[in-house]
């Protein structure tokens, strides 16, 4: 499929922003029928624009594809700059199929300001697939940045009782971190051309481009580099969330609306770790492969597994349990980044896209009992599995995803991230591994909590099961958690090319692993010589 | 010195002028009309504002305008057509702000408009000015009409309040700056700023030359609201009328920076070292106590006018980066997006006014966005402007000071910018909490064509800025002194 006459991407991602206006301008806020169907269709539309890409992108391809590119600010050198590679392939299409659900499964769950609420969702659907898409740190900052806004508002007028504190240290946490980011930025663009500080600058033309700033800063001295790479670090880490900057999560997950939720758990948490492996990496490579930095962040990665799943075993509330739960799962996305090697970075990449699907998908679940109870709390159910059987099928495929059984999806992260820590240090692998029994643990336990025994709250007794809206936006997620679970291939040969770039880049050796070609064949590790540097 | 009087002289300075006289034929009217026809007079004051503008637009195409004139006293370069453009912006917002409040005071409007155009007047000098008399007098003559612009309610006790410790303050401070100046004058023997700066660039620092710059310096920074010298400002932002402190938070405060950046960049820049580290603490404790004491704020017009001093603190940044050309674009570029930011919250605190006169707290901000959405909007705009968040102008006037305090090599500044920057985000959100998450009064609310208008032009500004920079940026780059 030959795409590149179209401007693709950015028509990816303006569709949405051209249905909010729309929207906005068009339809009056009392008519909500026409509203849902619009924003529904505009999101259906986005995801088919979307897909075309899947089988349009060259695998073996070497640099950005779709390329658009533009001068926007001369006097900076900003340009609009638009490309992706295998990466930032599965994350839009994660973003495109979840921002459809999102804005599918809210029907009966907003009804209230529902004009507002669509084009807030429609808006951000743009952003965050504007961010992904970015190949120039300036206009990628600004994406980045604004994505927080309408965020922001999905949780402060639709969230629950302590919304508007959510809110707010939702956008502070975030923007705390991001404005450092901008700091690495502005130093970056100065070390390539006119200097800063004490540094002489390179003297070559001002620009932003990724690419370009990426090959200049790999050569800075790696005092710089470590300087850069935590300026770098705050904007990143605390988007992921890494322990010690989760604190912000719990709160805005369970007072964001059941789409918000969804949302932020499936794509914002992701632009961390798309950060980190985009720039952190690549860019800052000395830094990055410097041992004390990699023990910080290996560290903090299993002190969020393992921390992460302990707090979620107590949770009394679903909804902050699912929330804790993430915690503990991008720590893994962490560990598998940070032992840069080609498991490590392809099980990383992989579970961000797992992660997305079975955590989305339980919020979404905890979101359909909660419009009938009214109630998250766990200890308000229980027997669920009689009244709703396809409810309790649902929840136990996603809830099994998560916790990463074989053949659902979340193994397959899981795995390769374990095997690709596991060649670097035993304890780190060792230590991961009990986040998994532990995240077993709270699952399984949440589960017989809710589903298991009698119905003893007559509350319960009348539960209607899904209705069939509420199917359709779990059954695609059930489907890729299947597919990805048992014929990953596909989403290897993807993300390869770019994970091979990454590791180059932090001096790691690209080599195919036999033991992983029975799983995947295009997944390699690095010989086990190499494993204790 | 010799005072060589050239005809083409009168030329480039036609725009203040005439707006002189604009002024002189307002406080006329004013006695002929009393309180009636106040909007035909804002009328022709908008009007006047408008052919000064397009004077200032026929003086930029002069040539040879950038020199020295009047005996050097003023020069119309490029910097100074910047500021006087900003100025006449922030003059005509102004008299279109206030249209509906000057209706409802029981005095005459002409006298209110006719103080307002003087001390326009002052600022389109202070501006130009390249001597340390002329800047001086300028700077008078804006402050002493911002006084009494300041007690406009005579009745109001708050009104009466804020213009007296304006005045006194002012007072105090002009004294402060006089007496610099005085001392600079004694060691250099000369007022000029060219002529300053030569002397100085062979000249050893003594002693009495810095008293006389740090006076200098102490006497600016009350102007543009600097800790330690701001305390008069969230009493004199709370007490005056709004639409007068719209106006102090925009106008004297560019003027006020166009003499700071111009004294600083031209006559003391061999002394930078010196005074760089000054600014650099102040810029600092400006920074922290004007975003964390705007966190404790329950009135909105408090609250704005500590933020108006944390701006001054960023702004200051620019100041520091003199060096480097960015120094000189941050502040420029940080003026541009703060007129329309800030004078576009004002001008919505102005529309939410019930009685025409009264202190505005956060609450009143509630459930705006179901009375009035435009409204609300616009002010997020302006308070997503204000914290420095992309695309909107406030975000190129950050990013361009923290590059010049990097550039600097003020690496801690910056970090604390960006912090207290962060840190801002919450108090503006206050009021956008306000505004979108709150029950609110159920009617509707209703604005006025001229509000509507003024708040209209600041939000595209704000926004188009925003999304295309780069005629704006590109234009900017040619204002340097002396272009």
């Amino acid at each position: 499929m030959d795409l590149s006459h179209i401007p693709i991407l950015s028509l990816i991602t303006y569709i949405p922003l051209v249905g909010a206006l729309a929207i906005v301008f068009l339809i009056p806020k009392e008519k909500t029928g026409p509203i849902k169907a619009f924003a529904t269709l505009v999101a259906a539309v986005d995801l088919l624009v979307s897909l075309p890409l899947w089988w349009a992108f060259d695998r073996a391809g070497d640099g950005y594809q779709f390329v658009e590119k533009a001068s926007w600010i001369p006097s900076l050198g900003v340009n609009y700059h638009f490309g992706i590679d295998g990466i930032s392939l599965v994350l839009i299409l994660l973003t495109t199929i979840v921002g459809l659900i999102a804005v599918y499964c809210s029907y009966s769950a907003i009804t209230e300001r529902q004009k507002e609420y669509y084009v807030l969702l429609l808006l951000l659907q743009t952003f965050m697939i504007g961010t992904f898409c970015c190949l120039d740190l300036f206009l990628f900052y600004v994406f980045w940045e604004i994505m927080l806004v309408p965020m922001y508002f999905l949780i402060g007028v639709w969230g629950g009782q302590r919304r508007l504190y959510a809110a707010i240290k939702f956008f502070l946490y975030t923007l705390a971190g991001s404005v450092f980011m901008l700091l690495g930025i502005i130093a970056l663009y100065f070390y390539n051309t006119t200097g800063f500080m004490a540094y002489k600058g390179l003297g070559n033309a001002a620009t932003f481009s990724i690419e370009k700033l990426t090959a200049v800063a790999a050569g800075m001295p790696a005092h710089l580099q470590i300087w850069l790479f935590f300026a770098f670090f705050f904007g990143f880490a605390i988007k992921v969330p890494m322990f010690p900057f989760h604190t912000w999560l719990p709160d805005a997950h369970t007072e964001a609306p059941t789409a918000g939720s969804v949302i932020l758990a499936a794509v914002l948490l992701k632009m961390g770790t798309y950060g980190f492996v985009r720039f952190s990496l690549p860019m800052f490579p000395a830094a990055a492969s410097n041992s004390r930095v990699i023990g910080v962040m290996v560290a903090l990665a299993i002190i969020g597994i393992v921390y992460g799943a302990m707090v979620t075993l107590v949770q009394k509330d679903m909804k902050k349990l699912i929330a804790y739960s993430s915690v503990s799962h991008l720590g893994f996305v962490m560990l598998g980044i940070f032992a840069l090697n080609m498991a490590g970075v392809q099980g990383g990449v992989i579970q961000m896209v797992n992660h997305g699907i079975s955590t989305g998908g339980l919020f979404l679940l905890v979101g359909i009992v909660y419009e009938r109870r009214h109630t998250r709390m766990i200890a308000e159910y229980g027997g669920l599995a009689k009244q709703m059987p396809l409810y309790a099928t649902y929840f136990l495929i996603l809830a099994l995803s998560s916790m990463g059984l074989p053949l659902l999806n979340g193994f397959i992260g899981e795995f390769s991230i374990l095997q690709g820590a596991f060649a670097k240090n035993f304890w780190w692998a060792f230590f991961a591994a009990t986040g998994i029994v532990l995240g077993a643990a709270y699952l399984l336990w949440l589960y017989q909590r809710i589903f298991f025994g009698e119905i003893t709250n007559p509350a319960n007794a009348k539960l209607p099961d899904l209705t069939l809206r509420e199917q359709l936006t779990l059954a695609p997620l059930v489907i890729l958690a299947l597919w990805i679970g048992l014929y990953p291939k596909p989403i290897f040969d993807v993300i390869r090319r770019p994970s091979e770039k990454i590791v180059q880049a932090v001096g790691g050796t690209v080599v195919e692993a036999p033991a992983l070609a029975l799983k995947a064949p295009a997944d390699s590790v690095e010989p086990a010589a190499a494993a204790h540097p | 010195m010799t005072f060589a009087f050239r005809s083409a002289d009168w030329v480039l300075l036609s725009p203040e002028l005439f707006l002189t006289a604009a002024g002189l034929l307002m406080l006329s009217l004013a006695v002929a009309f009393g309180k009636k026809k106040e909007e035909f007079l804002a009328f022709l004051a908008v009007l006047s504002i408008a052919v000064t503008a397009a004077m200032l637009v026929f003086v930029s195409t002069q040539p040879g305008r950038a020199t020295s004139i009047l005996g050097g006293t003023f020069v119309v370069d490029n910097f100074a057509l910047f500021f006087k453009g900003l100025i006449l912006l922030s003059l005509a917002l102004t008299v279109l702000a206030s249209s509906r409040f000057v209706g409802a005071a029981p005095y005459p409007g002409g006298e209110y408009y006719a103080l307002l155009l003087f001390s326009g007047v002052g600022m389109l000098f202070m501006a130009s000015g390249n001597n340390l008399i002329s800047i001086y007098v300028s700077l008078e003559l804006m402050a002493l009409s911002s006084y009494i612009l300041a007690g406009y309610f005579k009745a109001e006790p708050k009104s009466t309040e804020a213009a007296l410790k304006y005045f006194i303050l002012g007072a105090f401070s002009s004294g402060v700056l006089l007496y610099g100046l005085s001392l600079v004058y004694g060691v250099a023997g000369v007022m000029g700023l060219p002529e300053l700066a030569k002397l100085f660039a062979s000249a050893e620092r003594s002693n009495l030359l810095m008293l006389g710059i740090l006076l200098i310096l102490s006497g600016l920074l009350f102007k543009i609201a600097a800790v330690p010298f701001h305390v008069w400002t969230p009493d004199v932002y709370e007490g005056s009328p709004t639409p007068v402190t719209a106006f102090f938070s925009v106008g004297p405060k560019v003027a006020a920076y166009a003499i700071l950046a111009r004294i600083f960049y031209v006559a003391f820049a061999k002394f930078h070292a010196d005074w760089g580290f000054v600014v650099a603490l102040v810029s600092a404790a400006t920074m922290i106590l004007g975003n964390v004491a705007a966190l404790l704020q329950s009135n909105v017009k408090r609250m704005l006018a500590y933020s108006s001093i944390a701006n001054a603190g960023y702004a200051l940044l620019g100041v520091l980066g003199f060096r480097t050309e960015w120094g000189l674009w941050g502040v420029l570029v940080y003026l541009l997006a703060y007129a329309f930011m800030n004078f576009g919250a004002f001008t919505v605190v102005i529309l939410l006014e019930s009685k025409g006169y009264a202190g505005e707290s956060v609450s009143d901000f509630n459930g705006l966005a179901k009375r009035n959405m435009p409204a609300a909007l616009a002010m997020l705009l302006f308070l997503l402007s204000l914290a420095g968040i992309p695309p909107t102008a406030g975000f190129y006037g950050k990013y361009y000071l923290f590059t010049a305090a990097m550039k600097a090599g003020y690496a801690w500044l910056a970090i604390l910018a960006v912090v207290m920057s962060a840190v801002s985000l919450f108090y503006y959100f206050r009021i956008a909490a306000a505004m979108f998450f709150t029950e609110g009064a159920a009617s509707k609310l209703k604005s006025s064509y001229v509000l509507t208008a003024v708040i209209a032009i600041c939000a595209v500004g704000t926004l188009g800025i925003g999304l295309a920079p780069e005629p704006f940026l590109s234009v900017l780059k040619a204002c340097g002194l002396g272009q």
